[in-house]
C-alpha cells in the first residue's frame, strides 16, 4: 500500500494522529510505502505518526519501506530506533518486605536523631569547656538571627496573646466583680504556658525552617559533600551553633514575651475594666511563684533545643532536588510545632505530678 | 621545623562500588604512585565519580581496599577517615564552594576549623591560595559572582586550603572552553611540581587527558569494571580494546566489537 503523505503536520497545531496507523493497517496489507511528494510543512506530528505506524506495522508482520520518505524523517526515525534506556526492575515487594523496610527507616530515623541528640550533648558539653572546633563568628551570628533578630515577631505575638488573655479574663471575670483577677490570669498564662509556647512555635516556624532548609540547600549543591571531603567536622560546624544559639536565646526570648505579653494584658485590662497599672503589677506579681517563673523557663530551653536538633536532623536527611529544600523546611515546622506542643503536654504533666 | 605526616600514595584494590542492590564497579585496582597526575578515565555513567567518592569518604565500598600510604582508609574509624581526609584536597564537579561566605572565607574555613594559626596567618595563606590561582583581589566575591571558570579556580584554590598531599579533581575541565581548560590543566601541573603532590583527576576530556596525565584507569559502564590501565597518551597509542580505543580516538563504538571484561594494560 502507498501512503500519501499530504499537507502540514504541525505538532502544536494539530497534535498526533493516533488512530492513522490503525486505520491503515486494518485492511491487511503486505507492505507500506509512502510517497512524500506533496508533503507540506512538518515537524515532530509527522515523525510520532511514523514511529507509531512503523511499530504497529512491526507488530502485524506488514513490510515498511521508508524510501518514500524525506530523508531527513528517515534520520529522525533512525534516531528513534535506538534502544531505550530500561528502567529499573519495579517488581512488587511482598508486604512482609515492605513491613520490614518501613521498620527498617523508622529504626534508622530513630538511631540517626538518637546520635544527633547524643553527638549534641557530648560535643555541647566541650563546646562549653570552650574546646570545640566551632567558630566563635558563627555562634555570635547564630545567636543575633535567633535572638535580636526575633524580637520584633516575638513582641508583636507576645502584646497580643497577653491582651487576648486579658479580654478573655476581662469578660468572664467582671460577671463575678472579679476584674482585678485579669492580672493573675494574664501573669500565670504567660509565664506558666502561653510565652514559651508561643515563642517556641514562633522560633520553629521562623528560625526551625530557616535551618533546615539552609542545610538542605547545602545538602543539594554539595557544599555539605565538600565539608566532609575537606574533613571539616559537621556537627561542630553546622549544627553545634544552630543548637546552641536557639537554646541559648529562648530563655531571653521567653522573659521578653513574658513582659511584652503582661504589659498587653495591662494594656486591655486597664482599657476595659480600668484597673489601675500598679494594681495591676502587684496582683500579677502575687500570683507568681518562682517555681512557676522556672517551669517556663525551663521548657523554652527544651525547645529551642528540640527546634533546632530537629531542624538540623531534617535539612541533613533532605534529598538533593530543589523540591527537597521545600519539603525540608516544611518538616521541620510542622515537626517542630507539633513536637513542642506534644513536648509541652508532656512537662506540664511532669509539672502536675511535682506540684509546681 | 614541622614535618608533613599526610602520606602521598595511593592505592585501590578488588574495590567495588554501588547504591543499594545497583553494581557501579567492581574488581577495580589501581596504585598511584606518590608525585604522579593519575587519571581516571570512561565514558559518561561509567562511575568515574563515583569512583572518587570512595577515594575521598563519601561512600564507603561494598568491597575492596583504599590504602593511603600504609593504612586501609576505610577500615579507619571515622574519627581517623577525618583526620586522613585532611591530607586530602578537593576540587567537586561543581565547584560547591560554600555559596554564603566570600572566596576568602570559603579559603580560610577549612584552616580556622582544622588549625590553631591566628587570624593573620590564615588571611595571608588564603591570599596566597587565591593568587596561586590567578585570583588574586577577588577574596570578596561571592561564588554567584564568579564565572565558571573562575569558580573551578576558586574549588582549587579551596581545595590547596590545607596544602594537601593528594589532590583529587572531579572533571576540573568540564564546562570550560579550551584555552580556559588549557590553562586550568597547566595549573594543575605547575601546582603539582610546585608543591610536590600526587594528583588524581577524574576526566573524560581527551586533550588535559593527553596533556597532563602520568598514569590513570579506564573504567567501562557495560562490563562495571577497569578494562585498561596506563599513560592517556599511550592507551591512545597502543591499548587495541575497541572501547578504549574509540574513546582516546574520540570514535563511535562499534557495537559489535564490544570486548568488555578483558583486560588491557599498557604500562
Amino acid at each position: 500500500m502507498r501512503v500519501a503523505l499530504l499537507g502540514d503536520w504541525v505538532a502544536r497545531l494539530d497534535g498526533v494522529e493516533f488512530d492513522v496507523p490503525k486505520d491503515i493497517l486494518r485492511s491487511g496489507i503486505g507492505a507500506l510505502q509512502f510517497d512524500a511528494a506533496e508533503l507540506g510543512h512538518w515537524d515532530s506530528g509527522l515523525i510520532a505518526l511514523l514511529v507509531d505506524l512503523r511499530e504497529a506495522a512491526k507488530q502485524d508482520g506488514v513490510a515498511f519501506d521508508e524510501e518514500g520518505l524525506p530523508k531527513s524523517a528517515r534520520r529522525l526515525l533512525q534516531l528513534l530506533s535506538a534502544p531505550a534506556v530500561q528502567p529499573p526492575a519495579d517488581r512488587p515487594r511482598p508486604l512482609l518486605d515492605r513491613v520490614g523496610l518501613w521498620a527498617i527507616d523508622i529504626w534508622t530515623e530513630g538511631v540517626e536523631a538518637s546520635a544527633l541528640v547524643g553527638n549534641m550533648i557530648l560535643r555541647g558539653a566541650v563546646a562549653l569547656r570552650g574546646r570545640a572546633a566551632m567558630l566563635a563568628s558563627d555562634l555570635i551570628e547564630a545567636m543575633y538571627n535567633a535572638g535580636v533578630a526575633a524580637l520584633p515577631i516575638v513582641a508583636v505575638v507576645g502584646l497580643l496573646v497577653g491582651g487576648i488573655l486579658a479580654f478573655i479574663g476581662a469578660t468572664e471575670l467582671s460577671k463575678f466583680g472579679a476584674g482585678l483577677y485579669v492580672a493573675n490570669l494574664v501573669a500565670i498564662g504567660m509565664v506558666r504556658e502561653m510565652a514559651a509556647l508561643m515563642t517556641a512555635i514562633i522560633m520553629a516556624g521562623r528560625t526551625g525552617g530557616a535551618y533546615a532548609a539552609q542545610i538542605a540547600a547545602m545538602e543539594g549543591a554539595e557544599e555539605i559533600d565538600a565539608l566532609r571531603a575537606l574533613g571539616v567536622p559537621i556537627f561542630d560546624y553546622l549544627i553545634l551553633p544552630k543548637v546552641l544559639a536557639l537554646s541559648a536565646m529562648m530563655p531571653l526570648l521567653y522573659m521578653f514575651g513574658c513582659l511584652i505579653g503582661i504589659f498587653g494584658g495591662l494594656c486591655i485590662g486597664a482599657a476595659t475594666l480600668h484597673v489601675a497599672a500598679v494594681s495591676f503589677f502587684v496582683e500579677a506579681q502575687k500570683s507568681l511563684s518562682g517555681s512557676q517563673f522556672a517551669l517556663g523557663l525551663a521548657k523554652s530551653i527544651c525547645f529551642g533545643a528540640f527546634i533546632a536538633i530537629v531542624a538540623c536532623h531534617v535539612g541533613l536527611r533532605a534529598k538533593r532536588s530543589a523540591t527537597a529544600v521545600g519539603a525540608a523546611a516544611t518538616t521541620a515546622v510542622v515537626v517542630g510545632i507539633v513536637g513542642v506542643i506534644a513536648l509541652d503536654a508532656v512537662l506540664d504533666l511532669c509539672a502536675s505530678v511535682l506540684g509546681i | 621545623m614541622a614535618t608533613d605526616p599526610s602520606p602521598s600514595k595511593l592505592e585501590v584494590e578488588g574495590l567495588a562500588i554501588g547504591f543499594g542492590e545497583t553494581i557501579i564497579q567492581q574488581d577495580v585496582s589501581f596504585r598511584v604512585a606518590a608525585g604522579s597526575v593519575f587519571a581516571i578515565m570512561g565514558r559518561s555513567g561509567s562511575g568515574k565519580s563515583t569512583l572518587l567518592k570512595a577515594l575521598i569518604g563519601l561512600l564507603r565500598p561494598t568491597h575492596g581496599t583504599v590504602r593511603i600510604g600504609e593504612e586501609d582508609y576505610w577500615a579507619a574509624t571515622e574519627a581517623r577517615r577525618a583526620k586522613i581526609g585532611q591530607g586530602f584536597g578537593v576540587l567537586f564537579q561543581s565547584g560547591a564552594l560554600w555559596s554564603s561566605m566570600t572566596l576568602a572565607q570559603n579559603v580560610a574555613l577549612p584552616l580556622r576549623m582544622l588549625s590553631h594559626l591566628d587570624g593573620a596567618s590564615i588571611r595571608e595563606l588564603c591570599r596566597v591560595k587565591l593568587s596561586l590561582v590567578g585570583l588574586a583581589g577577588a577574596g570578596h566575591l561571592m561564588p554567584a559572582e564568579l564565572s565558571g571558570g573562575m569558580v573551578k579556580r576558586a574549588a582549587l584554590a579551596r581545595a590547596l586550603s590545607l596544602d594537601p598531599a593528594i589532590l583529587m579533581l572531579d572533571e576540573p575541565s568540564s564546562g570550560l572552553d579550551p584555552v580556559t581548560a588549557r590553562r586550568l590543566d597547566d595549573l594543575i601541573v605547575e601546582l603539582r611540581d610546585g608543591f610536590g603532590m600526587t594528583i588524581v583527576m577524574v576526566s573524560h576530556d581527551l586533550p588535559s587527558l593527553f596533556a597532563i596525565c602520568d598514569d590513570g584507569v579506564f573504567l567501562d559502564a557495560d562490563s562495571k569494571t577497569a578494562i585498561a590501565h596506563g599513560a592517556p597518551s599511550r592507551l591512545r597509542d597502543e591499548c587495541d580494546h575497541p572501547i578504549v580505543h574509540a574513546f582516546m580516538r574520540r570514535e563511535r563504538p562499534n557495537a559489535d566489537s564490544d570486548g568488555a571484561g578483558a583486560h588491557h594494560d599498557s604500562r
